[in-house]
């Protein structure tokens, strides 16, 4: 139920995002979403890409600092109180949210959310129980792609 | 005298009397004074017996002042290793004070002083401060930190001594320091030259132009400092910058002294014998000729220390000095020969760094240490290459790590440092050993 997210340190500086990036596109790997969490001093960049074994090899070969936890990924309606729908399970347990982000995706009514959780499994089976539809990994980076 | 030979500007203090003792006489009073002090070493501090002993030595071997050549060398880790009183060679019923200064591992290194030895102490800043023309009713602010450190107390003595009106206010609080400069009619300042550009430049932004202050003279220590530096103090405070020289292994400030000539400092002879030598060979190089400054105490009674190797990097002048005074000089210090810095007033050794860093995150990361100068202070950054133990996916993990180093390396250095993480690779390899500081402070002659 879990999906591999890649993180990076980034200095915060000129230049220091492209070279991943262009890691990554030499080898074919797709990113497939991805998101940057910054400070003054330097940067987080989290993603998920398409083979998550492949990158976290070359990255760490290139000498980038590499990091992989376990996210959650959720499907929901692309609409007015999706988020909330999904949050509010979570009321009254001592489930916390480390960080998330969202994007749309191919398809017009549906998002997929990214949870980073500090207990996965307690709240994917929370998530399960409330009958929110939590991704297998295939097919959330199938959903991404779309 | 005559004004031919004494171009002074300064009223002549009676306590600058031994500056003037005519060579012939000085020789023999160091002789006698060096035969005493390895007396007493021999007699009391079983590391030197051991070390003489070894080389055949005994204190009646030492006959002329050449012969200091023979005795065996103290280093800075001979205080660590006998850490706290092992080096002293009197008991504590007769050691009236106790200071310390930091090693390099963290252990600081202790010196004591008899009665006496804070009255020969005393007697030195008195000579010193009255080579800077400093005299009874000067109103004399100590900067200095008092505590531990030797250059608040030894500078309060020895102004006290001079008859100076004195105004313990330790260093810090920069706002109140100019208040007080202001309001008391401050004369005369002591602290360190970093901090007094630091004060000058705060005090213009409160509108106070030094310039416009009784402030006439500034004696600065405790930090390596340049010509440049006094130019630009000189003009902007409106003062005379002198240096003052010393180390707390030796006695604290007051080992050596600029005069009214500001061409080399006048070392107090007379009770630190000054030998330069070649940091490799250990062989004494002619006057004239850089080295590694040796001081002995000729008359330290609590804690002697014979053929001490400063680190500090220095020529000796034996050219006389147009002020009159027969000390010989030595040459301003600019660096050392050891990686020791020092961060305003505060002895930084890297190996501390690593520890601290070590002793965090069970490896030493990639590191370096960054000074600079900003507004007059001097600032220490440390670049940590953030290592796969370290990293975490999460900014707040990260920002309380950073935290950790800062506090542990406040800790254990006893200055704020800052700390920026890096990325792998992110500090530059240079061949062989690996660069660990990077000095931005333009300290050049």
């Amino acid at each position: 139920m879990k999906i591999h997210q890649l993180s990076l340190f980034l200095e915060n500086k000129p230049g220091r995002l492209i070279e991943p990036c262009r890691l990554l596109a030499g080898a074919g790997i797709d990113m497939r979403t991805l998101t940057l969490a910054d400070t003054a001093q330097f940067g987080i960049l989290r993603m998920i890409v398409s083979d998550w074994e492949r990158a976290r090899a070359m990255l760490k070969e290139a000498g980038f600092v590499v990091n992989t936890v376990e996210v959650v990924a959720v499907e929901v309606p692309d609409r007015p109180g999706g988020l909330a729908e999904v949050l509010e399970p979570f009321q009254g347990t001592d489930i916390n949210i480390e960080y998330m982000y969202a994007f749309p995706t191919g398809t017009v009514d549906r998002a997929v959310l990214i949870f980073r959780f500090d207990k996965p499994d307690a709240a994917i089976a929370v998530l399960q129980q409330a009958g929110i539809n939590v991704l297998e990994g295939v097919q959330a980076y199938n959903r991404i792609r779309e | 005298m005559s004004a031919a030979i004494n171009v002074t500007t300064h009223v002549f203090h009676p306590a600058s009397a031994p500056d003037y003792i005519p060579l012939p006489q000085m020789r023999q009073l160091q002789l006698t004074r060096l035969q005493a002090v390895v007396r007493r070493a021999w007699d009391h501090v079983a590391l030197f017996r051991e070390r003489m002993a070894a080389r055949g030595l005994k204190p009646e071997d030492i006959r002329s002042l050449e012969d200091v050549h023979l005795l065996p060398f103290t280093v800075k880790t001979d205080l660590r290793d006998t850490y706290p009183f092992g080096l002293f060679a009197s008991p504590m019923q007769e050691v009236v004070r106790l200071h310390a200064s930091s090693g390099t591992t963290g252990k600081p290194i202790v010196v004591a002083y008899t009665k006496e030895d804070v009255e020969v102490w005393t007697s030195a800043i008195v000579r010193c401060f009255a080579a800077c023309g400093v005299t009874r009713g000067d109103v004399v602010q100590n900067a200095y930190g008092y505590g531990l450190f030797t250059g608040g107390l030894g500078a309060h003595y020895g102004a006290e001594a001079l008859g100076a009106t004195v105004i313990p206010i330790s260093g810090g609080n920069t706002d109140r320091q100019i208040m007080v400069m202001r309001d008391f009619g401050v004369t005369a300042i002591c602290c360190t030259p970093s901090y007094f550009i630091h004060l000058v430049e705060r005090a213009g932004e409160l509108g106070v132009d030094v310039r416009s202050l009784p402030l006439r003279v500034g004696i600065f220590g405790a930090e390596p400092w340049t010509n440049s530096m006094r130019k630009h103090m000189e003009a902007a405070a409106g003062i005379r910058a002198q240096d003052i020289y010393g180390l707390s292994e030796i006695i604290g400030p007051g080992v050596a002294i600029e005069c009214e000539c500001q061409d080399g400092l006048h070392i107090l002879e007379d009770h630190f014998y000054p030998e330069v030598i070649d940091t490799e060979t250990g062989e004494p190089v002619p006057d004239g000729t850089e080295g590694e400054l040796v001081l002995t105490t000729l008359s330290k009674r609590a804690m002697p220390m014979i053929r001490y190797r400063t680190r500090d990097i220095t020529s000796l002048v034996t050219e006389s000095c147009p002020c009159g005074r027969t000390l010989r000089r030595m040459r301003r210090i600019g660096r050392r020969s050891d990686d020791m810095i020092i961060i305003r007033g505060v002895n930084v050794f890297p190996s501390q760094v690593e520890a601290a860093l070590l002793a965090i995150e069970g490896t030493v990361p990639h590191y370096q240490i960054i000074l600079t100068r900003e507004k007059g202070l001097d600032v220490m950054e440390v670049r940590v290459e953030v290592t796969p133990g370290m990293f975490s996916d999460k900014i707040g993990a990260i920002e309380d790590l950073n935290r950790k180093i800062v506090h542990v390396l406040d800790q254990t250095l006893g200055i704020r440092v800052a700390v920026r993480l890096v990325e792998p690779h992110g500090i530059e390899r240079s061949e062989g050993k690996a660069k660990r500081v990077i000095d931005r402070r333009n300290l050049e002659q």
